[in-house]
């Protein structure tokens, strides 16, 4: 035993190797909280769907998830004349698109909180930066040269990014205000919260009731296993 | 019983010996009545090959084998189809888990000496289903047309091009095109639903045949059929029906608990059961910048990177899978169960378990130059295991006497009351003893928590705790 303690002893300076990269932010996930994400879609509606499309979620299976009836999704969530039945599409097309931005076109969103975190999703989106020789004039934190515009800077204002220099490399310390936007700080902090929050959701929408369900389920197998364990004990009384 | 229901059955009988079969393999098939919990897994390995083939054969009705539609149609059982996402998650989750059963299956056969004289025939079944269920995933992986799906492949397929002269050819004639494509896509397809299941199911007919023509081993590695009664029924033995039927429900339903754990709550689990680069699709133009197989692969992908040569890399991963093949022939010792084997068998066992689960860790990580020297050493580790067994197995004498008969595990209370008496201890300190009166007029002494001796306890601790932060 204490010879394979010894040896796994030997490899803990291989998880010290591991790591490394941009030191995200935490972002408190909550999928259950309705009312975060629908202030999420709307953000969603307004600020991003215009380039990005989500192709594999459906209005009709949003409003229901997030408890809107057909005419607020309409109202709030729907752009132009879709139907409730359609997939959230964008309106640009590909092509265009990728003319626009730099020989990229914007990809679908349906899936990047599983492909990148909910962590990742809410620095990049705060991790803005004013830089003069970005096409957009803003450069990112989390995503060096990334080929986006700020979408929200009239809600957060500009910002400038301050690095230091360490170990000959160039390291991001914080931010500072360059211009005030519509929002404080900690407002805005918290509707990047709530966007990243619907992105979670649309990632995978079955979470809700794969969750709500897994409790059901694991307490008739607790029930179930009391039940078999006296079935084997009653079977087993005569084996010595 | 009515009596169309003999009449039936023995019209039946006389046409098929379903009774013989029910009696041969279930009612009348003794297995040694000290199973011990490493022994579930064989039994779940079947269940979890029945999962597979029955989500399987659902998510093929949704699923469409072609590089335009593949990843869509996985989102559309995911989000369109009624309980898609449950069954994939039941599909993905029990990947995963036929690896984690049937890796725990392996080991149990080589602590008790399950692989030896005259199990040899069973072992080597038994690693052809491993064989086999290595190409099921492998080809299974790519399915989902993920960007790790993708790349994934690409690498695997491409360390068939290390072979010499013939290499670039065999790999083009595997992926069916100079990349992996739509037609590697289609024909990974056949094989992972058709091909390898029905090899797979086979397999496990001629793996449990052999199993039941020469009996089960058990914990004690001491053959139960030389001890039989009047009747030829062995003394240490019991009938598999009732008697393992009923105890391995118990712990197909634990297995069930953790199984239905992992599909409801963590069904990524924390990228090691789908990897988030595969929520992305495949993109042949963008390579990932790590690309991990998944993780039950990792000891044998550790292993062909820690060799310089991409040719002797693959060379010495086959090998890795190839000396398991022949364990039987490689242990020379008389001894089946580790419980009486000698120290430096003990010890030889204990660090090739090391070495495989560290080396599976290593092939989760970038390969930096401290990395690839420790997957060098577990590597060496890993083979001087199977190479020098011959030597050190030779002439093993035991460390306990061998007893004739079965013995039975001790209790678990017993046991970690002999192995670690301060636990023991403190158990006792936490808890008092209360008398408890059953409505029959029995009496329990049932221990109840004592939040004086607990509050006592963390005391004690955090002392300990600063004392050795000071020290």
């Amino acid at each position: 035993m204490k010879s394979i303690v010894g040896i796994l002893m030997l490899c803990l300076p291989m998880l010290v190797v591991a790591g490394g990269g941009v030191e995200l932010d935490e972002m408190a996930v909550d999928v259950a909280d309705k009312a975060s994400l629908r202030r999420g879609a709307s953000l969603y509606a307004r600020y991003c769907q215009s380039c990005h499309s989500l192709k594999h979620m459906r209005y009709s299976r949003l409003a229901e998830d997030i408890g809107l009836s057909e005419d607020e999704t309409k109202q709030q969530i729907i752009v132009g004349s879709r139907s409730i039945h359609d997939s959230m599409t964008t309106a640009m097309e590909s092509v265009e698109a990728s003319q626009w931005f730099v020989g990229i076109s914007p990809p679908d969103l349906s899936l990047i909180a599983r492909s990148r975190g909910s962590d990742w999703l809410y620095s990049y989106l705060r991790g803005f930066y004013l830089d003069e020789s970005r096409p957009f004039g803003v450069n990112n934190t989390v995503y060096k040269d990334v080929a986006m515009p700020n979408v929200f800077w009239d809600l957060q204002g500009d910002q400038k990014a301050v690095f230091i220099q360490q170990d000959g490399q160039q390291k991001f310390e914080r931010f500072i205000s360059n211009s005030r936007g519509k929002m404080t700080q900690l407002e805005f902090d918290a509707t990047i919260r709530d966007l990243v929050n619907f992105l979670v959701y649309v990632g995978e929408p079955a979470q809700l009731q794969r969750v709500s369900m897994g409790k059901y389920v694991l307490l008739f197998l607790f029930m179930f296993l009391n039940i078999v364990y006296l079935l084997k004990k009653e079977y087993w009384k005569d084996v010595h | 019983m009515p009596k169309w229901v003999t009449e039936f059955s023995s019209w039946v009988f006389t046409r098929m010996p379903l009774d013989k079969v029910w009696k041969e393999h279930l009612s009348e098939y003794y297995a040694p009545k000290n199973f011990n919990v490493w022994y579930i897994f064989g039994s779940l390995a079947l269940l979890v090959l029945v999962n597979q083939i029955l989500t399987g054969i659902v998510l093929t009705m949704a699923y469409k084998p072609d590089a335009k539609f593949a990843f869509d149609s996985v989102e559309y059982i995911m989000r369109d189809v009624n309980w898609g996402w449950l069954i994939r998650y039941m599909h993905s989750t029990g990947a995963s888990a036929f690896f984690i059963v049937v890796y725990l299956h392996m080991f149990r056969g080589l602590l008790y000496g399950s692989f030896k004289k005259p199990r040899e025939l069973i072992w080597i079944f038994g690693m052809l289903i491993y064989f086999c269920l290595m190409a099921e995933s492998f080809m299974g992986y790519l399915l989902p047309w993920g960007q790790m799906s993708y790349w994934g492949a690409q690498v695997i397929i491409s360390l068939f091009s290390a072979i010499p002269f013939v290499g670039e050819d065999l790999a083009l004639w595997i992926r069916g095109d100079y990349v992996i494509a739509d037609a590697t896509l289609n024909r990974f397809f056949a094989f992972h639903v058709a091909a390898i299941p029905l090899v797979l199911v086979a397999l496990v007919y001629l793996h449990i045949i052999a199993l039941h023509q020469v009996g089960s081993n058990n914990p004690d590695g001491i053959e139960i059929k030389k001890n039989k009664d009047k009747k030829g029924v062995p003394l240490d033995g019991i009938p598999f029906h009732p008697y393992y039927t009923v105890k391995d429900i118990v712990g197909v339903v634990v297995f069930l608990i953790v199984f239905a754990t992992i599909i409801f709550y963590m069904p990524e689990m924390g990228g090691l059961f789908l990897e988030p680069e595969n929520f992305i699709p495949a993109d042949p133009l963008k390579t990932p910048e790590h690309i991990v197989p998944v993780w039950y692969f990792t000891p044998f992908y550790a292993i062909l990177r820690a060799v310089p040569d991409k040719f002797g890399g693959v060379l010495v991963m086959g090998g890795a899978i190839f000396v398991l093949f022949i364990l039987p022939w490689l242990d020379r010792s008389e001894i089946n169960s580790v419980r009486y084997r000698s120290g430096i068998f003990k010890a030889a066992v204990s660090i090739f378990a090391v070495s495989f689960l560290v080396l599976g860790y290593l092939g989760t990580q970038p390969a930096t130059p401290v990395a690839t020297g420790f997957a060098r050493l577990f590597t060496v580790l890993y083979f001087a295991f199977f190479v020098l067994m011959p030597f050190y197995t030779k002439n093993e004498k035991a460390s306990v006497p061998i007893p004739d008969r079965v013995t039975n595990d001790p209790p678990l209370a017993d046991v970690i009351n002999d192995r670690c008496p301060g636990l023991k201890k403190k158990f006792d300190q936490i808890t008092t003893t209360r008398e408890i009166k059953t409505q029959s007029g029995q009496v329990y002494s049932v221990p109840i928590l004592d939040v004086e001796g607990l509050i006592a306890l963390i005391k004690e601790s955090v002392s300990n705790l600063q004392k050795y932060v000071k020290k």
